[in-house]
């Protein structure tokens, strides 16, 4: 060591002491340099880490105020709409808490702000997961832990939303409870064990209380943990471009590059949350006033994450079934049990369907482009549709306020649009994509159009073409054909009858599904071929590729890409190419 | 006394005297004329006969001849003063266009003639009066109980910040926001369209006046958590999330994903 500065010599003595103790140097300087890849969408995930510590944060401040208690107390604090009101403890330190305690009211808007923004970045970072196929070996344990970080997000958004013992909440845990109930034979003994006697008693708030600041955020917290460190030892995906390989991680350190990065969005998504938590009211309950059975708002919604199985509820029609003197609820049961059911199952289960169809067990650590995929990513685009449907069914009413619908249209319109919209999405997503497809194997053919269109001396018009950059040429060319699993024969050569015919007929079928349709990738040399002729052609006209790839200053002047030196007109470039 | 006397036969004093007498005779009219109005309500017979003149040129299309009620519109016997002036003084009435119910607009009558028309439909039968001046005075009504009668009675179609809120096939609850005392008064004693007649024995004068203060508490009150997205609840609040906050979000997220090219 050569360093005379004071600073540093007390860093290095205090390094040598920790790690003499700890150990640390070797783990830091094994996992400080560890590289990450960059893009803006594997950001998603860090959005939803940021808000949740604001969640943590705030909500420590919050417990400091609330009382989850459902005892009886007058308000007398200074909101005086509701001084002299008769409410629960609960709901009167919330008001507190809004009104009372200083920086309360910001407090818990940036709590509940960053709630939503939790579950929304959940909900956006699964999306580009998705559709980049992020979840195929070796990572659908990630993924399966991310599902269940989404259902804990719900879990925790909607007992906090529960809490306050508003008229909102109250309402929205009353038809928690007619869920409940809904379950055949357990229902009625779940309700009464959930609530601790009949609707609403006094045990449900303190009951949602430990469930959301402590058993919740723990595994929440837990959960979290082991995503990152899977994350960390499977290394992070990238999407392909010149030099990734499925074998490597182009990209930056994470010390300082990523610390920097990283570190940096944190305090931007923290500014914004206190931002709007400053300026933007979110769940005003000293409107809504305390809950009390016999009262209920017009335009009662849950918080946007439990708002498609609210839509699901208003849409599903009304039936019942009298079975033996026991009624089944299949107006609750199916849209609120079953649908959110399967909903979550094969969403879970997607990563295990998809290697069993296409039968592919390679590891991936380089991302697939969503057209170069055009079945899941059809599907995927599917469920969001049917996701948003039931979604925007949930608030029927407001829209049918606002733009002067009726309420019933809106329904019927849904019910019908939930079964026909998806299927044709799928439809026309896949399409879409495969016409992608087709863009980029003409572009590997052809090279791509300038949009230059050019006069020949001999007065032909043409558009220019040229040869693809080799970050386009890397990134399109890293789609890997894969034929589908082939029919399996009934029985073979000697007439044995084939057992597993069934299962893998089935198997070959959904694999012609899922990769049935597709545009190949010309061979090798059909790519080199197609390239050396437009580059030959690029040539004749005027050398811009090479100009590009220098990344050089360039001018756009009468259509023509100009480079300083390069001829300027017609006459000029002829005599040029006459040399 | 110099100055008058010096000037009491220059030409100008006639013109001076006869404008003296002819603006106190005038002005003293008109104070005593303005009086007028608010006898009204009782109903005159000179107002009864211009109303039924006016009911039978503008309304009796649909409430009949004799306000017996067609097919296309409801009887008016026995509706009273409170429900005519509420429906025409709103411009719900006359209709403007058939659909799932009225809609308020400019009102097409004035002020005298909503009165004949109120007394004409008040001579018919015995109905809910328009509430007088004292019936309107809410500032000793308690607002906190104001608040509790107005969630059990009103926010389940009205919404808990009076925003309003849809009904079945078209139909709505309207926004409070803009409703003076004297509306909100006459609508609850009447029931107008889907609205449910809440009356002296359902809500005392003491609890209308209460849920007239807390509306318009509704109507004045600041914004105690700044912006406050029409006080529609979590649709409005997702909607902001996902466009303003979200968009901002993700544009910070490219941004910083775009230094490192």
């Amino acid at each position: 060591m050569t360093t005379t500065s004071p600073v540093e010599k007390a860093g290095a003595s205090t390094a040598t002491y920790v790690d003499q103790r700890l150990g640390s140097n070797k783990f830091l300087s094994r996992n400080l340099g560890k590289v990450f890849p960059d893009h803006w969408s594997f950001m998603l995930g860090e959005i939803a880490l940021y808000s949740f510590i604001v969640v943590l944060l705030t909500g420590v401040y919050l417990t400091l105020f609330f009382k989850p208690s459902m005892v009886e107390v007058v308000y007398n604090g200074s909101y005086v709409p509701l001084k002299g009101i008769e409410m629960s403890e609960a709901y009167a330190s919330t008001l507190n808490i809004s009104f009372d305690v200083r920086g309360g009211m910001l407090i818990r808007q940036m709590h509940h702000w960053a709630a939503l923004i939790f579950v929304a970045s959940m909900s956006v970072h699964m999306f580009r997961v998705f559709f980049t196929g992020a979840f195929r070996k070796p990572r659908e344990f990630n993924w399966i832990i991310g599902v269940v970080l989404v259902t804990l997000g719900l879990g925790a958004g909607f007992t906090g939303y529960s809490l306050p013992d508003d008229l909102l909440s109250g309402t929205g845990l009353q038809i928690i409870r007619g869920i409940v109930q809904s379950i055949p034979v357990i229902g009625t003994w779940g309700a009464f064990l959930l609530f601790g006697g009949e609707f609403p008693g006094t045990d449900i708030i303190p009951r949602l209380y430990s469930l959301h600041i402590l058993v919740i955020p723990g595994l929440i917290l837990a959960m979290v943990t082991l995503h990152l460190m899977m994350v960390f030892t499977q290394k992070h995906t990238q999407f392909p471009g010149p030099g990734r390989t499925n074998d490597n991680v182009v990209g930056y350190p994470l010390m300082p590059v990523y610390m920097a990065k990283a570190g940096g969005f944190f305090f931007i998504v923290f500014g914004i949350i206190a931002l709007i938590g400053g300026l933007v009211t979110i769940n005003p309950i000293w409107i809504f006033g305390p809950f009390t059975p016999d009262q209920v708002s017009a335009g009662s919604q849950p918080d946007w994450y439990i708002g498609f199985l609210e839509g699901a509820l208003r849409m599903m029609p009304n039936w019942e079934t009298n079975l033996a003197g026991f009624t089944l609820s299949w107006n609750i049961l199916i849209p609120a049990v079953i649908m959110p059911g399967i909903l979550f199952t094969a969403l879970g289960a997607y990563p295990f369907i998809e290697a069993w169809v296409t039968g592919d067990k390679r590891e991936h650590h380089l991302l697939d482009r969503p057209r170069n995929a055009p079945t899941r990513t059809g599907l995927g685009v599917m469920s969001i549709s049917f996701y948003l449907l039931l979604f925007v069914g949930g608030g029927n009413d407001i829209i049918a306020d606002a733009f002067d619908l009726s309420i019933n249209g809106i329904t019927w319109f849904l019910r019908i649009a939930l079964f026909v919209i998806p299927p044709l999405m799928f439809v026309f997503t896949r399409r879409i994509c495969l016409g992608l497809q087709r863009r980029d194997r003409d572009k590997l053919l052809h090279g791509y159009e300038t949009g230059r269109v050019l006069r020949l001396p001999h007065g032909e018009f043409i558009e220019a073409h040229e040869p693809l950059s080799i970050k386009d040429m890397a990134v399109i060319t890293s789609k890997t054909d894969i034929a589908p699993l082939p029919v399996p024969p009934k029985a073979d050569i000697d007439g044995v009858k084939n057992k597993q015919f069934r299962k893998q007929n089935l198997r070959s079928k959904l694999s012609h599904f899922f990769y049935g349709e597709n545009i190949p990738l010309p061979s090798a040399a059909e790519i080199e071929a197609g390239q050396a002729h437009v580059a030959h052609d690029a040539a004749l006209e005027a050398p811009l590729a090479s100009y590009e790839d220098a990344d050089e200053l360039r001018q756009f002047h009468g259509g023509v890409l100009h480079h300083p030196g390069m001829p300027e007109t017609n006459a000029e470039q002829l005599a040029d190419r006459k040399e | 006394m110099k100055f008058l006397a010096a000037r009491r036969r220059n030409p100008l004093v006639a013109i001076g005297l006869l404008l003296f007498a002819l603006i106190a005779v005038g002005g003293g009219y008109a104070a005593i004329a303005n009086v007028q109005p608010a006898q009204a309500s009782v109903g005159s017979q000179t107002q009864v006969e211009e109303g039924k003149r006016l009911y039978l040129a503008g309304c009796s299309s649909c409430h009949g001849m004799e306000a017996q009620g067609t097919e296309t519109g409801p009887t008016l016997i026995g509706v009273g003063a409170a429900a005519v002036n509420f429906q025409v003084a709103t411009g719900r009435m006359p209709l403007a266009a058939p659909g799932a119910q009225a809609v308020p607009k400019d009102p097409t009558y004035t002020e005298e003639q909503i009165a004949a028309l109120a007394a004409y439909v008040a001579s018919l039968a015995p109905g809910p009066a328009i509430p007088t001046a004292e019936d309107l005075d809410f500032s000793d009504a308690d607002v906190a109980q104001g608040g509790v009668l107005f969630r059990t009675n009103c926010a389940q179609c009205h919404q808990a910040a009076g925003q309003g809120g849809a009904l079945t096939q078209g139909k709505y609850a309207p926004n409070l926001m803009g409703s003076t005392p004297q509306q909100i008064w006459e609508a609850m004693a009447t029931g107008p369209q889907s609205m449910p007649v809440f009356s002296t024995a359902t809500l005392p004068a003491g609890d209308k006046q209460a849920i007239m203060a807390y509306i318009t508490n509704l109507q004045t009150a600041s914004s105690p958590g700044g912006l406050d997205l029409g006080r529609l609840g979590p649709v409005t609040e997702g909607l902001f999330l996902f466009t303003a906050v979200f968009a901002a979000l993700i544009a910070a997220a490219i941004w910083i994903g775009m230094k490192a090219r």
